[in-house]
C-alpha cells in the first residue's frame, strides 16, 4: 500500500453551538487510497468530509492536505479546495450554465486557465464519465444519474489529489446508480485517491482498502471491507449492519 | 387593447361627469401650448413646459433605475453577508426608510444633499460654461446644465428611496438560492467575488426580475414626490402649469396620460427582457 499521507486528521471535533458534531476523529488517508465512510444517519459522516474542504469549520484538531494545514477562516482556502474535489448527494450543478461550462468554471476562475484549454479538459472529462454528447445541455435537461456524472466530471475537472463523495448515489433512481458507481470505480482503477461516505456495500467491498465506522460524531470501528463486513468487531457496527441488510 | 379600451371608458365617464356636474368648460389650447409652442423667432416648434417635465422625469427614470439597481443590488448583498457590521447597517438603512413616510425622508435627505453632500464634492459651483457640461450629449443625458445640481439631488433621493425596497427583494432572491449551489461554488476554489457573480447572482436576477420591474415601475410613479423639493419633472411643471392656466382638468387628465404612456412602456421593455431571460434558460 502506498504511504505518502495526503489527507492527515487528528484529534478533529467540532460543535454545533452545544451538540458535538464530531469527537476526536483521528483518521490518514494515504496518496492513492480508498476509504469507505459509513454510519447511522447523523452520525457526522457529512460533517467530517466536509471540514476537509472547509465547508464546515472545526473548533479543535487540525487537518492537513498535501501537507498543508487548513485552518478555518485561513486565506488561501482557494488553494487547497483545488486540491481536493467534492461531489454531493444532491449534484449541486449550476442549473443556468451548460453541462460544458460547468466543468470550465473551476479551472478558468481557480487555476486561471484560458478557455479554450479548459474546454479541452473538460471534454475530456466528459468522455470519461460516457456523456460527451450532453455538452451543450443544461443540467435540468439531464436525468439525475446523468447529473451525478457530470458532477463527478465537474470535480474531476480541477483536476484534485482526492475527490470526497457525499453518498453520492443515495438521491438516484436504483436504476441510475450502476453508471455513477461504474465511473467511480473507473477512478479507483486509475489510482484516484477517494474518500466516500456511501452505504453501497457492494462498491465498499470492491473498492474500499479500509471501512471507516461512524456513530455520534466518533469513528468507532476502521477495518478492510471483508473484515468490517463479515465480521465487525464493535456491537455498534453489528447493529448497524444488521439494519442496513434488513432493508 | 381591451385595457386601453376600458381605461378610455373610464376617462369618457369621468369627463362627462365632470362636465354635468360642474358645467366645466373644457378647453384643451392653452395646456397642449404647454407641451410644445411655436417658436416665431427660429421659425420652429420647440418643448415647452410639460414636455420638458416629461423628459425630466425620463431621465429621473433611467438613472434612478439605473442608481437604484446597483445600490439594491450591492445593500442587498450585505443583507446577506457574513460581515456583523455590512448586516447591520444594510438593515439599519432599510428599515429606516421603510418606516419613515416618503416625502419625510426626502426633504430630510434633500436637506443633508444640497447643504452638507454637494459642497463637500465642489458640486454646488459647477462651471455651467465649461465644454463638459454644455454639450448636446450633456443636455440629453441630464437636461440643462444650469439645473443639474436641481437635478441631481432629485436623483439621488429618489433612488436611496427605491433602493431600500430593491434590497428586500434581492436579499430575498439571494436567499432563494439552494445552499448546495454555494457550497459546491466554494468546493471547486471559487472566489467569493467569482461566486457571487458567476453563481448566485444570475439565478437570483432571474428569480427577482418580476418583482424587480414592478419595484422600477413604483420608483417612475414615486418620482413625482420629488416635484415637493422642486426638481423640475413632469409633476412640478405640470402644477404650475395648472396654476398658469387654471386649466386644472385638463393639465392634469394629460399628465395622467404621460405617466400612463411611460409606465406602459416600461413595464412592456421589462416583460421582454424576462422572456429572453426565461427562454436563454432552456
Ligand atoms: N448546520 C447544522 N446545524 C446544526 N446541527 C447540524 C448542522 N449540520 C449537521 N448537524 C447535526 O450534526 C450531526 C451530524 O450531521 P451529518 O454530518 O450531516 O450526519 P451524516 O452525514 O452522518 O448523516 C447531525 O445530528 C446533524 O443534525
Ligand atoms: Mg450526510
Amino acid at each position: 500500500m502506498p504511504s505518502t499521507p495526503l489527507v492527515e486528521i487528528s484529534g478533529l471535533s467540532k460543535w454545533y453551538e452545544d451538540f458535538s458534531a464530531l469527537h476526536d476523529i483521528s483518521l490518514t488517508v494515504a496518496e492513492g487510497e480508498k476509504v469507505v465512510i459509513c454510519g447511522p444517519s447523523g452520525s457526522g459522516k457529512s460533517t467530517l468530509i466536509r471540514c476537509i474542504n472547509q465547508l464546515e469549520e472545526h473548533q479543535q484538531g487540525t487537518i492537513r492536505v498535501a501537507g498543508q494545514e487548513v485552518r478555518p477562516g485561513m486565506k488561501g482556502i482557494e488553494a487547497i479546495r483545488r486540491e481536493v474535489g467534492m461531489v454531493f448527494q444532491g449534484f449541486n450543478l449550476f442549473p443556468h450554465m451548460t453541462v460544458l461550462d460547468n466543468l470550465t468554471l473551476g479551472p478558468i476562475r481557480n487555476r486561471g486557465m484560458d478557455r479554450a484549454a479548459a474546454r479541452k479538459l473538460a471534454m475530456e472529462y466528459l468522455d470519461k464519465v460516457r456523456i460527451a454528447e450532453q455538452a451543450d445541455k443544461y443540467p435540468p435537461q439531464l436525468s439525475g444519474g446523468q447529473q451525478q456524472r457530470v458532477a463527478i466530471a465537474r470535480a474531476l475537472c480541477m483536476q484534485p489529489r482526492v475527490m470526497l463523495f457525499d453518498e453520492p448515489t443515495s438521491a438516484l433512481d436504483p436504476e441510475m446508480i450502476a453508471g455513477v458507481l461504474d465511473v467511480m470505480e473507473g477512478l479507483a482503477r486509475d489510482g484516484m485517491t477517494m474518500i466516500v461516505v456511501t452505504h453501497e456495500m457492494g462498491f465498499a467491498r470492491r473498492v474500499a482498502d479500509r471501512v471507516v465506522f461512524m456513530d455520534e460524531g466518533e469513528i468507532v470501528e476502521i477495518a478492510p471491507p471483508e473484515q468490517f463486513f463479515n465480521a465487525p468487531r464493535t456491537e455498534r457496527a453489528k447493529l448497524f449492519l444488521g439494519q442496513l441488510l434488513a432493508h | 387593447m381591451a385595457l386601453f379600451g376600458l381605461v378610455a371608458v373610464a376617462v369618457a365617464f369621468v369627463a362627462w361627469r365632470v362636465n354635468s356636474v360642474l358645467v366645466y368648460d373644457w378647453d384643451w389650447s392653452r395646456v397642449l401650448g404647454f407641451v410644445a409652442r411655436f417658436d416665431a423667432e427660429t421659425g420652429a416648434w420647440v418643448s415647452n413646459l410639460l414636455l420638458q417635465g416629461l423628459f425630466t422625469t425620463i431621465r429621473l427614470a433611467f438613472w434612478g433605475t439605473i442608481l437604484a439597481a446597483i445600490i439594491g443590488l450591492i445593500v442587498g448583498y450585505w443583507r446577506t453577508c457574513d460581515t456583523l457590521a455590512l448586516r447591520i447597517i444594510s438593515r439599519t438603512y432599510v428599515e429606516l426608510i421603510r418606516n419613515i413616510p416618503p416625502l419625510v425622508f426626502i426633504f430630510i435627505f434633500y436637506f443633508f444633499i444640497s447643504s452638507q453632500l454637494f459642497p463637500a464634492l465642489g458640486l454646488d459651483s459647477i462651471d455651467r460654461d465649461s465644454p463638459w457640461v454644455d454639450n448636446a450629449l450633456f443636455r440629453m443625458a441630464f437636461g440643462e446644465p444650469a439645473l443639474f445640481t436641481n437635478f441631481l439631488s432629485g436623483l439621488i433621493c429618489l433612488a436611496l428611496f427605491e433602493a431600500a425596497y430593491i434590497t428586500e427583494i434581492v436579499r430575498a432572491g439571494i436567499q432563494s438560492i439552494d445552499r448546495g449551489q454555494w457550497e459546491a461554488g466554494r468546493a471547486i476554489g471559487l472566489s467569493r467575488f467569482n461566486l457571487l457573480r458567476d453563481i448566485i447572482f444570475p439565478q437570483a436576477i432571474r428569480k427577482i426580475l418580476p418583482p424587480l420591474a414592478g419595484q422600477f415601475i413604483t420608483l417612475i410613479k414615486d418620482s413625482a414626490i420629488i416635484s415637493l423639493i422642486s426638481v423640475q419633472e413632469l409633476t412640478f411643471l405640470a402644477s404650475e402649469v395648472a396654476a398658469t392656466t387654471s386649466r386644472v382638468f385638463e393639465t392634469w387628465i394629460l399628465v395622467a396620460a404621460m405617466y400612463f404612456a411611460l409606465c406602459y412602456l416600461f413595464a412592456h421593455v421589462f416583460a421582454r427582457l424576462e422572456r429572453r431571460a426565461s427562454r436563454s434558460r432552456r
